[in-house]
Formats: C-alpha cells, structure tokens, sequence
C-alpha cells in the first residue's frame, strides 16, 4: 500500500530505534502521553514498545471517543433507540459499549428496537430518505475528527428539507480535555501524573491546526509533537519529543507535515462553527464535567437536534465500583492497576469503557500484551 | 427424484417463487425437489429414490462433520452460498485427514423466495459437488413463513474415511513444529464486505472459496505425520491458532510479514479499520507438522492452485503457553488475540 508500507518498514524502525537508544538519557525518565486512542492502538498493534528503551514510557490519554462517553448519555442513545418508530444509526465501535444495567445498543437490537451500523453520516441520511416515515437519529460522537461529517449532515438534511432526520450530538472537543488533566495536580495532588511531553492527536489536527496545542507550550511549558498514526510516525515522534525533552525545548512541532498544518482545514472549521457551538459544561467518562469541552447544536438547526426534538428523560447512571478507568483515562494508573482486569474485566466482559473500545487502554493491554501484563500483575501480587 | 426436465423445457416461470406448499409434502413439494436438487445435484446415490442413502462399507476410519450455512448476501464474488455449503462441509472433513465420500443436504427456504435463486444456488452446489468429486447423497427442505427466515439456510453434513495410519489431532501439536498457511488470508471476508449492502466498494476481490481435500490428501502423502490441518474460517487465522493454544502448555510465535495478505485486504481493511488476522477465509488451510517435513509438505501445497501462496508462518513454542503471540512488521512482539464480539469498524 503506497503511504502506508513505508511508514511499517523495519528497516527504517530498526534505525529509529536506534537513534531514540542512542539519545535517551538512561538517566532519567521520559513519560509522554498519547493522547488518541488511534495512537494508543497503533503502539499496541505494533509492539512499538519493545523498539524504545525502558524508560520512554507511554501514558494512555483520554482521547478514545467510545471510552469518554458517559453512560448516561448512552443509556439516552439507548432510549432514543427504542422510541417506536425509531432508527438509531451508530459507528460500529459504540454498539457493545454497556450502558447502566449493562445493556448496550447492541442488546437494545436484540431486544427489537431498530439500531444500524453505518460507516458514514451519509449513510444515515440515507437511511432517512429511504424511510419518510420513520425517525432517524444518528449518534454523533468522535473528537474534531468526527463532527465536520455530522455537520455536513445536518446542513445537507436542512438544505433537502429532510424532516425525519437528527443528531444526538455527544462531541468533544480535545484541547479542554488535555488543559483538564494539565490542570488536575492543582485541584486533587493525588491526580498528578508526570508528563515530559504529549503525541499530538493528528487526525483531530488536520482539522484545527497545530495551533489550539499551543498553549501547552506556552502556558504549560509542555513539549508537543503532532504525530501521525503509523507506528514509525510515533517513533518519530517521540525521537522529537525526547530531543526537545533534552534540549530543555518547549515547542509544538508538527511530525505529520504530510496532512497536518498550523491553521488546519479552514473549510471544516466554517462548516463546524456554522453548526454546532460550545456547549457550557459537558460530562466525560472519567474526567467528569468540563467546561467549554463539548459542542451542541446551534439553535437555528434546533429541528435536526435529537435532544430538542425528542424528550429525553433525566436518569442518574453509575461506573462499576472499583473500576479504574477514570484514572487510568487521566493517565494516573495503568491497566494492570485495576484489580478487575482480567479477572471480572475483558472484552467479552466489559466493566468499564477501556475495555470495551479496541482503542481503550485496557483493551490494548489485554488485546496486544496480555501474556506481559498477567506476568506483572502476578509479580506485584507476590510482593 | 430422476426424470430430468429435456434441456431447453423451462422447469419453472422466471417469476415463480417459494410458497409454503413447496415445504407441505404435496405434490408441489416434490415437483420442487425433482425441477431443482433432483435436477443439479443428479448421482447414482441420490437416484435410488430412498430416504437414507446406502453407502459401501469403507476401509478406514469414519469421520463425519456437519455445517449450517447462513450467510448474507447469498451471492458475492467468487461465489454463492451454495457452493460454500459444499467447500465448507467437504474441507472440515478433509482437515480431519478424510478423503470425503458423500454429502447430505438440509435447505431452509423463506416463502416468497425467488426459484431462479433457488435455482442457481443448486446449481452452483451440484457444480461444486461433481468438480469436487464427492456426490450429494440425500437432503431435505423445508419452506418456512415470510419474515421467519433470511432467504435460505443451508446444513450439510459430509462423511469421510481417514486412512489407518494418519492421526491428526490438537493433541499432536509439540513445540518446535512449523506452522504453514495454505495462501493470503482474508479474501472471503472482504468480498462478502465488499458485496453487503450499505458497504459496497469497488474491488477485485473475490472469495477464496474452495475445496481443499485434495490438496490435503497430497500434503498427507507426504508427510503422513501431520499433527493438525485446520480451516480458519469464522474468526479468521486469530481464532484458529488460539483454539489450538488455549488450555495447553505450549505457545505460538508467528511473524507478521510472513503472513500472506493480498493488497487490495490490506487496503479494505485499513479504510474500514479491520484486522486481516480475524476476517474470514473459506478455501485456506493451516498446517502443523514437524519442522523438517516442512518443506516437503509446501512443495505439495504449491503444487496446487489452492496452495500456491503457501508460506511458513511460525512455530509452536514452549515458551508463554496458551498465547499466540506475532513479531510484528516493525520488529516489535504482541499477542494476537481472539475477536471479541463482532469485529465492528473504528470511529476513527
């Protein structure tokens, strides 16, 4: 695959590798935080590492959009699925999250409500045009990534007077989510995590630029590296980080120059800004309420917004006692931290949402390295 | 159930479709068993007009194996699932070291199902039966209401004879065996992707679809010590190595570029966010045997279309038992997993 196999190659991984041996200062730590789950997957897939020495350190964000979802909002997914008459349509990864009770979209199926994978937003309108006389929603979900293709249905849907056609915006937004985990030592010591630097989220970059990551640098003095998702593009990348690391550099650089620019994609933005605003607080899995860090339909498209248009009921919903994710979602504990992994918690048994995503961190641990970890856990048990 | 129609006399109206008294008993039932499975699937066995069908008695050892066959679309490149009814069944009998010897067939059909499609489903199966050489011996249909059924279901049941003397099983596999693969893994999955609807995409893709008896028969030859041959189909190559590893005290190690995967399924399932390690395959085959009779049993493999990919993709280890684990394209070590649940496309 043209653009794809050079970024695998071994040859080139093993002079990486190299390089980032030769210029890591054994004499210290260098703890860099990933933080998109795209990242934190291709690491994992890739056994990228095995390829850096010991103390380089990946700490898994909260960028992995099925895992920050709160389960209240899912169980509203779920309930806008079993309205009669209604089509839910969702990206695949979201139909296995469990919701209160354990029920997930997927179960909601089973049990007859009409919920369909779609690939594309496109799709979903699709679905409406094909079915006048049924409510379709789409659940909208995903960082800067996802939302300009929500955006574009929900402008195509208005501009074809599509009557039967909304969204259930959950969008998120990443540069709050990073200040928040930034600004978490300050509220709750306990919550600090060391960090030496970030891997930039790319994909969410080719829409906004380098620049909202800006801050970090400034304002943070936390090195930054926009880093593209084939593993050598995070080797790279993290031979950038520990260089500016060791040069005692605080910038944001951008690794993934092939797609990614400062300013970004200035025809998404538009359309995004036309759509949707920011909404004042929203809740993420994990991280709880964040300020300015979601986004909600404007009013002047109130008619294509599930949340205006429906009547959704208010209900309380809770996180498995003693599951981690929270923690391990702020990059303060790993996997092999949480004592239900492995044991009640894995992928056919989802506890809570890093589990349940490829792109979460405990599924990554269990999925790529579980003979490693189970190793871990039971050395640590035995001290 | 002879009596075939004279070539050129239509055997049904282009429009005709199932009702529910082609499942009744009636007269209807049995002009539909005669204008079509009686019509494709004609051989001596099915001919004796019995509801059981006698077979000699075989020297050797009987395996029999049966397979529900469900699958949507029902017509996709490279095949139908018809013909997947008949690779699938004739290939879990030759994994267990069987030369196949006859197939029965069970077809659940929706009321309101098209009779060409019926049709040309037979059709391919009586194809694939005669090209593989194995008759289908007996059958049964049944018709059931609109909206109880996806089309059509089919179950077949092969029945064969392992030589004395070939004893393939798990309980076999040691470490130091080599692990091979029969060709690129992946085909069947992405062209059933690629053929669903609300997924299609352009592709070259066809299914793999294929019976692999007799190319299994040749590798026995020559290597009569086989420990296990496997189809990973369902679950792909993932769920095939990890069943053999589980619950046992040995490993396995395998490396990623030494697995064969075409480049249009390296693409499809990067845009969809797939792993080539879980998709399906229905004309593949892995081996295990001893690794000094690994080379003699690829030569029987490349010796057949069905086996000219052939490659060596690993071994079994003692270290790290009950975990399939891969070197990676970039030199790093991961543990190929089980699928869990359905594989779904990422978000992004």
């Amino acid at each position: 695959m043209k653009y794809v196999d050079e970024f695998r190659d071994r040859a080139l991984a093993e002079k990486l590798s190299a390089a980032i041996h030769a210029e890591a200062d054994p004499a210290r730590d260098y703890n860099f935080m990933e933080f998109c789950g795209g990242h934190t997957h291709a690491i994992f897939r890739y056994g990228v590492q095995d390829l850096v020495p010991a103390n380089v350190h990946f700490i898994h964000g909260p960028g992995c959009p099925v895992c920050i979802l709160p389960i209240r909002r899912l169980d509203d997914a779920i309930e806008l699925a079993e309205m009669p008459g209604a089509i839910l349509c969702s990206y695949g990864d979201m139909l296995r999250v469990p919701g209160s009770k354990r029920r997930s979209l997927m179960s909601a199926k089973a049990d007859g409500a009409d919920v369909r994978m779609v690939y594309s937003t496109l799709d979903a309108l699709a679905i409406a045009r094909a079915n006048p006389d049924r409510q379709v929603v789409f659940l909208g979900i995903g960082f800067e990534t996802t939302t300009p293709p929500s955006a574009l249905a929900i402008r195509q849907a208005a501009d074809e007077g599509l009557e039967n056609f909304s969204v259930f915006c959950n969008h998120v937004l990443t540069p709050a989510a990073i200040r928040h985990i930034l600004d978490a030592p300050e509220i709750d010591p306990e919550q600090a995590v060391r960090l030496d630097g970030f891997l930039g989220p790319s994909h969410v970059s080719t829409v906004i630029g380098s620049k909202p990551y800006e801050f970090l640098a400034e304002k943070y003095a936390k090195p930054v590296v926009i880093a593209g998702f084939e593993p050598l593009d995070v080797m790279q990348s993290v031979l950038m980080l520990i260089r500016q690391v060791n040069d005692g550099r605080v910038a944001v650089e951008n690794q993934y120059t092939r797609v990614v620019t400062r300013e970004g994609n200035a025809k998404a933005q538009e359309l995004v800004d036309d759509v949707f605003e920011l909404r004042p607080t929203f809740e993420w899995r994990g991280l709880g309420w964040m300020a300015d860090s979601a986004l909600a339909i404007r009013d002047k498209y109130a008619r294509f917004d599930a949340e205006k248009r429906f009547p959704i009921s208010e209900k309380t919903a809770r996180e498995v006692k003693s599951c981690e994710c929270p923690a391990i979602l702020r990059g303060v504990k790993k996997p092999k931290d949480c004592k239900l992994f492995g044991k009640v918690c894995t992928p056919e048994n989802p506890m809570g949402s890093c589990m349940v995503s490829s792109e979460g961190a405990c599924a990554a641990y269990w999925t790529y390295r579980r003979a490693e970890t189970l190793a871990e856990m039971a050395l640590e048990a035995a001290e | 159930m002879t009596a075939l129609e004279p070539l050129g006399k239509a055997r049904f109206r282009a429009d005709e479709r199932v009702t529910m008294s082609h499942g009744g008993g009636a007269r209807a039932m049995a002009d539909l068993i005669r204008k079509v499975f009686a019509h494709h699937f004609a051989n001596p066995l099915l001919d004796q007009h019995h509801d059981v069908a006698r077979l000699d008695r075989p020297e050797g050892r009987i395996v029999v194996s049966t397979d529900g066959h469900v699958i949507s679309p029902l017509f996709f490149p490279g095949g139908d699932i018809g013909s997947l009814a008949v690779h699938g069944t004739l290939n879990d009998v030759a994994m267990g070291g069987a030369r196949p010897v006859a197939l029965t067939a069970g077809f659940i059909i929706e009321e309101g199902f098209p009779l060409a499609d019926l049709d040309r489903i037979a059709a391919s199966m009586g194809e694939a039966a005669r090209k593989a050489g194995v008759p289908i011996a007996t059958g049964d249909t049944k018709v059931v209401e609109r909206g109880k059924g996806d089309g059509v279901f089919i179950t077949t049941t092969g029945i064969g004879v392992v030589p004395d003397g070939v004893e393939i099983s798990p309980e076999r596999i040691a470490p130091g065996q080599a692990i091979l693969l029969s060709g690129p893994i992946g085909d069947h999955g992405v062209a059933i992707l690629s053929a669903r609807q609300g997924l299609e995409f352009g592709t070259s893709i066809v299914s793999d679809s294929a019976a692999l008896h007799r190319m299994a028969a040749d590798m026995i030859a020559a290597a009569p010590d086989i420990a296990l041959l496997r189809d990973p189909t369902r679950g792909g190559l993932s769920a095939t190595l990890n069943e053999l590893v589980e619950g046992t005290r040995h490993g396995m190690l395998i490396d990623e570029r030494a697995i064969p995967v075409r480049p249009e399924v390296a693409s499809a399932c990067e845009l969809l966010g797939l792993d080539p390690l879980h998709i399906a395959n229905e004309g593949k085959l892995v081996c295990i045997c001893d690794a000094v009779d690994a080379d003699r049993v690829l030569a029987a493999m490349h010796a057949h279309p069905e086996g000219a990919g052939a490659a060596l993709i690993g071994h079994v280890t003692a270290e790290q038992p009950g975990f399939v684990r891969m070197t990676t394209r970039i030199g790093g070590m991961r543990v190929v997993d089980w699928l869990s649940g359905e594989q779904l496309p990422r978000i992004c």
